[in-house]
């Protein structure tokens, strides 16, 4: 239920975003992202970008994990 | 797929589970409380890899398992009104009530639409302006935001035969209730990693503060899950009790304030029942009063039945970590996927559903 999908912005009108999700193309509302742009990957739950994913944090816990490990 | 692939990395899962096997072996009691980790957890394995020490506890995070029987039965009543569409989450039509199930209303007549977004539901209520279409709101804090933002839409749009029938609930009261019980011991909360996107790592803080129980906000890949469980045992080991967010590519202390600002705006806390935990106060959101003419509940008064769940059906304690699926009576012998009798069956999240799937009778 809380599933969450990383998806790439293509394209912004308004609230609403074209996203490639795996591959497909969706529609998702964006309200609740602010400052998102062209390029940047969200989290999409049920239609919605809930939150932004932040590359340089992704990189940053790969780091962690690799240093780890 | 970006930000997936590389967090599946099969050499690193085993570097990481070394570490957590280095760990002197001590017994710990880990629960992870969404629905979605118990599916990760299960679908890739990661159960089997961990050393005997380290018990992983499904929690109460199915929003369908977790839904009452009370619940169920009126939004079963609801679908039976031959003008109103019900709209709904798929899991939720198959769940049994006390004398039918939606599945099984749809089989006589009833319009019951399973959709992926509530702007789909607000679409069927554009297209159907003669209908009354209700959209049955379950979920938890990742979920109730975007029901606020349907809502608000439908206001905004004046669209006047849309309606909510609200279940949402908040995970930290949850969490709270089963440390209150003192039922089973847990040791450390692998707490779920989109509902805190919402409401941050900060909402937690109460509980490591009250209870001294270490919690780490954890991402959706095995490596995620992993280097959780990694961190809790180190917090374990320290005797600290603190927040840590592993997924701090997604989740911020403060969580995404324009969500929060969604939920405010549109519900307000109240005290709801959960399936096998009773009433937890201020665990749920039902809409405000200038909502009354969007809400199902006020609106079309569905049917208050005697409602009673199976009496051998182990979901509730199940969902309080009291019992493994194995232990229910039910499980795999007269409860399968095919003929679910009770919602931690029938939900793709339930812990049944994944032990089934995955595990059998481990």
């Amino acid at each position: 239920m809380c599933l969450a999908i990383p998806a790439r912005i293509l394209r912004i009108e308004g609230n609403l975003a074209i996203v490639d999700m795996a591959g497909v193309k969706r529609e998702a509302d964006i309200r609740m992202v602010s400052n998102v742009r062209v390029g940047e990957y969200v989290l999409i739950h049920a239609g919605f970008a809930i939150e932004k994913i932040e590359e340089k944090d992704a990189e940053e816990t790969l780091r962690l994990f690799r240093e780890m490990a | 797929m970006k930000f997936v692939d590389e967090f599946r990395n099969r050499t690193i899962a085993q570097k990481i589970i070394k570490r957590i096997k280095e760990f002197d072996p001590f017994k710990v009691n880990l629960m992870e409380v969404c629905g979605t980790h118990t599916m990760v957890i299960f679908k890739q394995g990661l159960k089997g890899m961990l050393p005997e020490n380290v018990n992983l506890l499904s929690g109460p995070g199915c929003p369908v398992c977790v839904t009452s029987q009370e619940d169920i039965d009126k939004a079963i009543d609801l679908a039976k009104d031959k003008n109103v569409i019900i709209t709904t989450f798929g899991d939720m039509v198959r769940v049994p009530g006390t004398n039918s199930s939606l599945e099984k209303e749809k089989g006589n007549g009833a319009d019951v639409r399973v959709i992926y977004s509530p702007s789909e539901a607000l679409r069927i209520a554009r297209q159907n302006p003669r209908r009354k279409v209700i959209f049955l709101a379950i979920g938890f804090e990742t979920t109730s935001p975007l029901i606020a933002a349907s809502l608000l839409d439908a206001r905004k749009e004046k669209i006047e035969n849309f309606f909510i029938f609200s279940t949402h609930k908040l995970i930290p009261p949850a969490m709270e209730a089963l440390l209150k019980s003192k039922e089973v011991n847990i040791d450390g909360f692998i707490c779920p990693g989109h509902v805190s996107v919402t409401i941050g790592s900060n909402a937690y803080k109460f509980i490591v503060r009250k209870y001294n129980v270490p919690c780490v906000i954890t991402g959706f890949e095995p490596l995620d899950v992993l280097q959780s469980i990694y961190m809790l045992l180190k917090q374990i080991r320290e005797k600290k009790a603190e927040v840590e967010i592993e997924y701090f590519r997604a989740v911020r202390p403060e969580g995404n304030r324009i969500a929060q600002e969604l939920i405010s705006e549109a519900f307000e806390v109240s005290d709801v029942r959960w399936r096998g935990l009773g009433i937890i106060p201020k665990s749920g959101l039902r809409l405000k009063k200038e909502f009354s003419d969007f809400d199902a509940e006020k609106v079309f008064r569905p049917k208050k039945e005697k409602s009673k769940e199976n009496p051998d059906c182990a979901c509730g304690e199940v969902l309080r970590g009291v019992k493994r699926p194995t232990q229910c009576k039910l499980y795999g012998r007269i409860c399968t996927p095919e003929e679910p009798y009770g919602p931690c069956m029938v939900s793709s999240e339930g812990t049944c559903a994944a032990y089934y799937k995955y595990y059998k009778y481990g």
